[in-house]
């Protein structure tokens, strides 16, 4: 095409430029420069933005949620979260070195932590503290190196989010340990997959961000932001639909029917069976 | 009224004119049918069949058979959009947009749960009151098919919906084959149409399941009552019920009206229990994915104890000649079901070897009577138990909040422990309560009455049992374990059959040697003539 005429010969001319000049000595500082500035650069621009949220932190609330982890979570992860390891190897707490802020909303948010006692598995319980002191220390973990930060409001709205997908996508990832409709199954050694039943959808975008306990970890670039919500759509959508079979026997599937069928059923009929043969006629 | 009871008549005596029917019907018509709750646990079995046959032809008016792929489009919105099987998207259909056609659903499987469970029971009364000796040793037989047949049933219409619980059973029954040795993965092509899960399976099973199945086990069933019917029941004894009777009441009119209404109680629980509670979501499921296994995934009850041995078994594998042998899935899904079913089949006639009893038996046993074979039932059971158990350990383990380890490493002991253990429990309680009516028969019944004789002797009045109560308790045979014989006759000849009726003594006295004997006539005479010499007195001293 004619158009693209003055365009080559421009290139062709820069080439010839390059190809002039490239045993030039700075050539390589050049190169080496130019390629540092593309890598970083694209860096910048592609990797999970975390620090924004640290930057947002006031340093005020970042001194509240060290003097609230130096209480509450130091014993174990140790005065600057750096985690602690007794003498005999065992792990006290974890390193919280750039497991981020959502990590700590998660696991505060839902009451793992603070641990009341070292188990095979931290189980929910009532949160010990409010939303602006877990606030706090989450910008305290994330002061300390970066790591994911608590998501957005607009990937948490279920109602934006697409069931169908979010149940395929539920079903391939998360089925095998949380079950189909999310309520929950045995791991090994005592740990559990817990029931996703009635959890709020901010952890359950938590969670997946940041793989608590036995959980993998599902980053935002294998399951995106919009898979999560879709995800958080399916759950809210299953947990609020109703059965129209009528009881739902825990929605746990043939287990719970057989233990139906022999004890309800057969017991009934054979009840039954008792009872007609009590009503003897004396033919 | 009157004029039409006499047309009627009319027509029955124009009828039997012609073709004299009236000896045959009167015979079988007033044919005597005992009373006992446990004879109707086939009956249950029996209505239940005949409401799934009701509910399945109702299903199989919309359930399209095929594999074909689409996206659905139907009513339940969570769904819409999504990829699955004609076969899934038309159980949804059945579920969401046929009227009335949850309901069947859910009718045809808590019948078929109700089905098997009621053949088992059925099985269980007729092996622990000894009803398969002979004359009944084919209705035993023909009861083994049935449950298979029933099992099979069960599994094809289980696999049906693709829904991921079909799939993932099918899965697993995929393995099963290819553990078999050399022919494994040619069963399984052929099963599949090729590779697994192909796009034949449920066209395949959808005729095994609809007419196959079910018109072999309605020719089974009918085989199974025409010998019942010329056998005749077998009954309790008592007084005026031996071995050569049968007491009770006539078919018609008193049978008809009592099964004809049991029929109507036994459909009518299936229904209450499908009206009201959900069984099998398959919406909740979500559609067939070989990629996905979810947690929680069982099969229905009947396979839940072979799954149950493959969840436990420790994984043992070994090559021969650079092919796997995958013993820890063999042993499990295709030996077990083996061992389990051929001494449950051949089980009348391995009890006929230890009793050498070749007589015919009309007159049931009381479960304590045989304390072995009562004992052998119970091991039986407590062994499946523990298979089901395991079956459902992800589910003990959260419900009981024990790690699941712990509970596979119970069963995979315990299964060798355990039933022997109750093996040897129920024999002890057999025995105990053998012992237990003896007593009663000598002394009669305690009545916690404690006399003080004058010289301040404690004893406990015990009042005498009704002629009849006697009977209750003394009206089985005693049953004396076999003697070989001398090894050598009279005059020092070896007998040749001595070996073989030693080994048959052996068994016979593994049965019936620890049988605690009902008292001879002498014994209750000399009880009942000398009760002072016992502990325990029969009547006041006062009064003697």
């Amino acid at each position: 095409m004619p158009r693209s005429l003055p365009g080559r010969s421009r290139g062709s001319r820069i080439g010839r430029l390059l190809s002039t000049r490239r045993r030039h000595p700075l050539a390589a500082i050049a190169v080496l420069v130019a390629v540092l500035f593309t890598a970083g650069g694209a860096y910048a621009a592609l990797a999970p933005t975390t620090s924004q949220n640290v930057q947002a932190a006031s340093s005020t609330q970042i001194e509240e949620g060290r003097q609230l982890f130096a209480i509450g979570c130091s014993s174990c992860h140790g005065l600057n979260g750096e985690g602690q390891i007794n003498d005999n190897g065992d792990v006290l707490g974890p390193s919280l070195i750039g497991v981020g802020a959502a990590s700590v909303d998660f696991q505060v948010g839902t009451g793992r932590m603070p641990l009341a006692a070292p188990a095979a598995q931290a189980e929910r319980k009532p949160v010990s503290y409010t939303q602006d002191q877990i606030d706090a220390m989450a910008a305290f973990v994330a002061n300390l190196a970066p790591g994911p930060a608590e998501p957005d409001e607009q990937y948490l709205d279920p109602s934006q989010g697409n069931v169908a997908r979010g149940g395929e996508l539920f079903r391939t990832n998360c089925s095998q340990c949380h079950n189909t409709t999310g309520q929950g199954g045995a791991l090994t050694m005592g740990q559990f997959a817990p029931n996703l039943t009635g959890v709020e959808p901010k952890h359950i975008y938590e969670a997946m961000l940041t793989g608590p306990q036995a959980m993998p970890v599902f980053n935002d670039q294998t399951v995106t932001p919009e898979d999560k919500r879709d995800i958080i759509a399916f759950l809210d959508s299953v947990q609020n639909e109703p059965d129209p079979g009528g009881l739902a026997i825990g929605r746990a599937g043939p287990v719970a029917e057989g233990l139906w069928a022999w004890l309800v059923g057969i017991g009934l009929l054979i009840g039954m069976a008792t009872w007609i043969v009590t009503r003897s006629s004396k033919a | 009224m009157s004029a039409i009871v006499n047309g009627a008549g009319k027509v029955v005596d124009f009828v039997d004119q012609r073709i004299t029917a009236s000896n045959w019907l009167k015979r079988n018509i007033r044919k005597v049918f005992p009373d006992h709750w446990s004879f109707l646990l086939g009956e249950i079995a029996l209505f239940s069949f005949i409401l799934i046959l009701l509910s399945g032809v109702f299903l199989t008016l919309w359930f399209k058979p095929s594999m074909a792929h689409i996206v659905y489009e139907g009513a339940y919105l969570p769904m819409r959009g999504v990829g699955m099987s004609e076969a899934y998207a038309t159980t949804l259909d059945l579920s969401f947009e046929v009227r009335g056609g949850l309901l069947m659903r859910q009718v045809h499987h808590w019948g078929a749960l109700i089905f098997l469970a009621a053949m088992s029971a059925h099985m269980l009364r007729v092996f622990f009151t000894g009803a398969f000796r002979k004359p009944r040793e084919i209705n035993w037989l023909i009861g083994v098919v049935l449950l298979v047949l029933g099992v099979a049933a069960g599994f094809t219409g289980y696999s049906l919906p693709d829904d991921l619980l079909s799939g993932t059973g099918l899965r697993i029954i995929e393995g099963g084959m290819l553990a078999i040795p050399i022919v494994g993965t040619y069963m399984s092509s052929f099963l599949f149409g090729g590779e697994y899960p192909g796009d034949d399976i449920i066209a395949r099973l959808y005729p095994m399941h609809i007419l196959l199945i079910p018109g072999l086990i309605l020719a089974l069933v009918t085989a199974h009552l025409m010998i019942l019917w010329y056998q005749k029941h077998t009954h309790w004894g008592g007084p005026g019920k031996t071995n050569t009777n049968v007491a009770g009441a006539p078919f018609f009119p008193i049978y008809v009206a009592k099964a004809g209404g049991f029929q109507f109680i036994v459909m009518g629980v299936i229904v209450l229990l499908a009206a009201t509670i959900q069984i099998n979501p398959v919406w909740l499921w979500g559609p067939y994915d070989p990629s996905v296994v979810s947690a929680g995934t069982q099969p229905d009850w009947y396979v839940g104890f072979l799954d149950g041995a493959l969840r436990v078994m420790p994984p043992w594998e070994f090559y021969v000649f650079g092919h796997p042998v995958t013993m820890s899935v063999l042993i499990p899904a295709i030996l077990l079901p083996g061992i389990i079913l051929t001494p449950l089949a051949l089980y009348p006639w391995l009890e006929q070897k230890a009793t050498g009893d070749t007589r015919e038996h009309h007159l049931l046993d009381r479960p304590r009577n045989v304390p072995v074979r009562t004992g052998i039932g119970v091991a039986f059971i407590v062994f499946y138990i523990l298979l089901w158990i395991a079956g459902g350990n992800d589910f003990f383990a959260t419900i009981l909040e024990i790690p699941v380890n712990w509970i596979t490493w119970f069963i995979r002991i315990g299964i060798f422990v355990l039933p022997p253990l109750a093996f040897w429990m129920t024999k002890r309680i057999c025995l105990g309560l053998q012992r237990r009516d003896r007593d009663k028969v000598m002394h009669g019944r305690e009545t916690g009455i404690v006399m003080v004789s004058p010289d301040g002797e404690f004893s406990e009045l015990h009042a005498p049992l009704s002629q009849a109560a006697a009977y209750q308790l003394t009206w089985h045979e005693r049953q004396l374990p076999s003697d070989p014989g001398p090894a050598t006759d009279a005059n020092g000849i070896p007998n040749p059959n001595y070996r073989s009726k030693r080994a048959q003594a052996r068994l016979s006295r593994f049965y019936f040697g620890d049988v605690v004997q009902k008292p001879t006539r002498e014994e209750l005479e000399a009880a009942h003539h000398d009760g002072h010499d016992d502990t325990h007195r029969e009547l006041p001293s006062g009064q003697h």
